[in-house]
């Protein structure tokens, strides 16, 4: 807004901003560099210093070897799991938004604004109201400590989300386009599909970020509904750091953590500014 | 204006045509929303039987919730909850201003600040408490590398101070949820009318005066939906906890959504547990409600000026 | 045969009627505009003749064929939109032919349409583009070119040219309406400028709170209307009304405007109704007919008449000067010749076709002669 005001203040200026981001990245410069030490170096010294030798072994061992509640195979098994639930689960729950989101805004029928208001309502109702309730659901269709029973909630729990996104971004199309369709005549799918998907890329590329930092990041569903070696990286994140070793292995522990947090981090750097549209969006309720 | 389609024709075999159309639009919103209305209906019922390891029949009244709200777990979660929810709530959106402020005011690298600054939100709550619980460990975290520059006598235990734990979750907490205030802020910093800041440079505000009087009185809308939000998961708050203290030391890091698993998992009391997680919606009740209505009363008396 | 039959229709939405039993019978060939100010339900008539919205009674029919349950694709009509609904994704070509693959037609016959249509508009250079490269007035020609290619029996039109600026519309007019003299398809046209109606119609629906003022040509719409909400809607500045007297007797009536000197009396349409004599009347007379003492009126076999008037303001407009007067004690404008100079506060004199005069009835409000 302004870019005036003396040397001094811009100087000031410049230095907070500095330094308040030296401060935001210090945890993240402070696991990258703890990732490449070894255990007896940070035992030693702390947790925040330079790498002496560089351990980059420990990458290694967090993906492949590190034993995390009675299994020894690195974090990899749970990255797979992690991974074998957030995608698909953010493409099906994309789509489906898309699809609910596109009948809400440009098809009127009887009772869309109800439906609505309770698809939107998911979006508020606490994790913990629905835990038991998944439980059973889960037993009952015998998905229970399953990869596929993941992705079944989250499917179902992200379309609040991913309803509302496509919605508040499909209200905006022309009526008179719609009409025209009609004339033309051009129905349901027709039109979603020649007409209305081509205007949604900046639409759902949002909603696909945001669907996959929220469940690659997910960590309470994950520990409950699955167990042992069933279970996302989150879950295993914290069996990780809880496990009890001779020396503790904070090397190769931040090694893990930096590969488990690589996927959202990439998504943001490189979707950065739909990320911010995501927030912003997400937020106008 | 709807644009039903016209008169339906008679014959079934059209109404058949549309079959696929219906199944594709009703089946995922009738999952969607009725599971968000069954379950919060059948939590509730939940939580008025005697349910323990399995959900049983019977009807105990608010025996449940007498129950949890006597315990001394959920005593010191909903405290924690009040410290903690003030505590980050209003914090993070200070820190969001500021930062907002900061980076309003035209900087070179504004995009690569706004990056450094929004980066945390990106990563998982459990990734943020396992690095800050690293970071504040005293032994060894901040205070042992401040202890190994020579300044023996410093201390930064609060993660195992019973009295002060709490706070390292809202310092945790702000770091990564600064970042969405500052976004939101930012929005609307920008959105200030351009003419409004030109008539008061015009009558001589200096810049802070025009950010106290002018852009900031009308950012209230925002200030207050970003609280909304933020209180929102405050009280939502899991993963962060477990990551960071596991609700220690002790449970003097307890909080409402951990009681609620641990009722529920833990003791193997699902009717308790199911309370619990009652009394958590009712809380986000009491701040989603007024604040709804507020917005709703806003919007009538914006249509009928 | 007609074009377009439509039968005491009424639409009601929740416990608002926004059409109140309208009854159009139109041509084939024609030229029929609708035109109404906001509100008075006639792009709603339109939406329920495209079957975009369904009727809540009476029947449209559209070339001999009742289609109130026939879907808009199926009715054999075109519409072309005042945003124009261009597919932004899609190219000019795309455009034109999706109707045509959505009912399947075969690609050779495709192409064949849209080379022909295109020659038509003269966009065959635009066809590969997509809307947002379009000029407006390119845009609105490919919609027609959309429309045009499906050959419909009826074309319908929803303010097309309200999103063009003074200019481009004038020339939109003169092509859309070179268009039907060349093509001959039966068109419903909805506008809110009047100008647009008496310009491009051959028939003029004035349409006000869901009800039909009147339909008919554009002549007998501007000298003849119906009643005074026609007459003072069409025209711009629209028709003078004001308050008179009906004396005179039988034969010789007289009308007459004012009290003690500010007194003005005009000869009254010789086939009003005798009963009228003697009662209050309004008069209706356009500011074209009040004019410059020197003005002939027609062919001038009819003797005109000289009236003296106190001028309150002159509104000069380079081609004309319209004068705000007082005729007996009532506000009215003329219109005379540029050169001719007035002063605020003093008395003009005028001339006044008689011809013209309408007069209506001050309960009805319609016109009684």
């Amino acid at each position: 807004m302004f870019n005036s005001g003396s040397p001094f203040s811009r100087a000031i200026l410049y230095a907070v901003a500095i330094l308040l981001a030296i401060g935001y990245l210090i945890p993240l410069v402070v696991v990258l560099l703890n990732s490449v030490r070894t255990a007896e170096e940070i035992a030693q010294t702390s947790m925040i210093g330079w790498p002496r030798d560089w351990a980059f072994h420990n990458y290694v061992a967090a993906w492949a070897d590190y034993c995390i509640a009675q299994t020894c195979s690195g974090i990899r098994p749970y990255m797979l799991n992690s991974a074998l639930v957030t995608l698909p689960a953010t493409l099906l729950s994309t789509l489906l938004g898309a699809v609910a989101g596109y009948a809400i805004s440009l098809w009127r029928f009887k009772g869309d604004t109800w439906i609505f208001a309770l698809v939107t309502l998911g979006v508020f109702l606490p994790e913990q109201m629905r835990l038991i309730p998944w439980t059973i659901v889960l037993r009952d269709v015998g998905l229970t400590n399953t990869l596929a029973g993941l992705v079944m909630i989250h499917t179902i729990q992200g379309m609040s989300f991913t309803t509302l996104f496509c919605r508040n971004y499909y209200v905006a199309i022309p009526q008179d386009l719609m009409k025209a369709a009609k004339i033309d005549g051009a129905g349901f799918f027709r039109i979603f599909h020649r007409i209305v998907l081509p205007l949604s890329p900046p639409i759902l590329i949002v909603t696909v970020i945001w669907q996959f930092t929220h469940i690659w990041n997910e960590f309470l569903y994950g520990v409950t509904f699955t167990t042992g070696t069933q279970q996302p990286v989150t879950a295993a994140l914290i069996a990780l750091s809880a496990s009890v070793a001779d020396v503790p292995q904070h090397g190769v522990q931040s090694a893990a953590v930096v590969v488990a947090a690589l996927p959202t981090l990439l998504v943001y750097l490189f979707g950065g500014r739909y990320f911010v549209r995501g927030l912003t969006a997400g937020a106008v309720k | 204006m709807s644009l039903t389609a016209p008169s339906p024709a008679r014959s079934p075999l059209a109404g058949l045509k549309r079959l696929p159309e219906f199944l594709v639009i009703w089946v995922p919103l009738l999952l969607s929303a009725g599971h968000v209305v069954v379950f919060t209906v059948w939590t509730t019922w939940i939580s008025f039987t005697p349910s323990t390891l399995v959900p049983a029949e019977g009807w105990v009244g608010l025996r449940n919730y007498t129950n949890v709200l006597a315990t001394r777990n959920w005593k010191i979660a909903f405290d924690n909850l009040l410290l903690f929810g003030c505590g980050f709530v209003i914090l993070t959106a200070l820190v969001g201003l500021a930062l907002a402020i900061i980076l309003d005011q035209r900087i070179r690298g504004e995009n690569v600040l706004r990056s450094i600054f929004l980066y945390p939100m990106a990563v998982s709550f459990v990734v943020t408490g396992t690095v800050w619980s690293w970071l504040l460990n005293p032994g060894m975290g901040i205070q042992k590398l401040v202890n190994s520059w020579g300044w023996e006598s410093f201390r930064f235990d609060w993660l195992i101070d019973r009295d002060m734990a709490i706070w390292t979750i809202v310092i945790a907490g702000i770091w990564q949820s600064s970042g969405f205030a500052m976004a939101l802020f930012l929005a609307g910093l920008r959105s200030v009318e351009a003419d409004l800041i030109k008539a008061a440079q015009i009558d001589g505000a200096g810049p802070v005066r025009i950010y106290t009087r002018v852009i900031l009185p009308t950012l209230w809308p925002i200030v207050i939906a970003v609280m909304v939000i933020l209180l929102q998961f405050a009280i939502k708050t899991f993963d962060l906890v477990r990551a960071l203290t596991g609700g220690g030391p002790g449970i003097a890091t307890q909080l409402p959504a951990l009681v609620v698993y641990d009722f529920m998992f833990q003791r193997g009391h699902l009717g308790r547990g199911s309370a619990a997680a009652v009394l958590m919606l009712l809380t986000l009740l009491g701040v989603l409600l007024p604040y709804g209505a507020w917005k709703y009363y806003q919007r009538r008396r914006a249509a009928n000026v | 045969m007609s074009a377009l039959i439509i039968r005491d229709l009424h639409k009601r939405f929740g416990n608002t009627e926004v059409l109140k039993g309208i009854n159009l019978d139109i041509d084939s060939g024609d030229f029929t505009v609708l035109v109404g100010p906001s509100g008075c339900g006639k792009s709603t008539l339109l939406n329920i003749i495209a079957g975009l919205e369904t009727a809540t009674a009476g029947t449209i029919e559209i070339g001999g064929r009742v289609v109130n349950a026939i879907p808009p694709k199926d009715r054999d009509i075109a519409m072309v939109f005042q945003t124009y609904a261009l597919y932004p994704s899609m190219t000019v070509r795309q455009n034109i032919t999706f109707g045509m693959e959505c009912r399947n037609i075969p690609k050779p016959q495709q192409d064949e349409a849209v080379a022909r249509v295109a020659r038509l508009l003269q966009i065959e250079p635009l066809l590969a583009r997509k809307p947002a490269q379009l000029s407006g007035g390119q845009r609105q020609r490919v919609a027609m070119g959309r429309a045009l290619v499906r050959d419909p029996k009826l074309f319908l039109f929803d303010e097309p040219l309200s999103n063009l600026d003074a200019k481009l519309r004038v020339e939109m007019r003169m092509e859309i309406k070179q268009l039907h003299a060349r093509i001959g398809t039966s068109i419903v046209y909805v506008t809110h400028d009047q100008i647009e109606a008496m310009t491009m119609a051959t028939r003029i629906a004035v349409m006000h709170q869901g009800e039909v003022q009147q339909f008919a040509d554009p002549d007998t719409v501007y000298n003849r209307p119906a009643n005074l909400f026609v007459a003072r809607f069409m025209g711009a500045p629209p028709m003078n009304t004001i308050q008179a007297r009906l004396e005179g007797e039988p034969g010789r009536p007289i009308v007459v405007v004012g009290q003690g000197d500010t007194t003005v009396k005009l000869p009254a349409p010789a086939s009003i109704d005798a009963k009228w004599l003697g009662k209050p009347v309004v008069l209706g007379i356009r500011p074209e007919c009040i004019a410059e003492p020197t003005r002939q009126f027609g062919d001038g076999s009819t003797p005109g008449l000289t009236i003296t008037a106190p001028v309150e303001m002159t509104e000069p407009t380079g081609a004309e000067t319209i004068v705000v007067m007082r005729l007996g004690g009532e506000k009215v404008l003329g219109r005379v010749a540029p050169d001719i100079r007035h002063t605020n506060g003093t008395t003009g004199t005028f001339a006044v076709d008689t011809r013209k005069l309408c007069l209506f009835d001050p309960q009805t409000e319609r016109l009684i002669a």
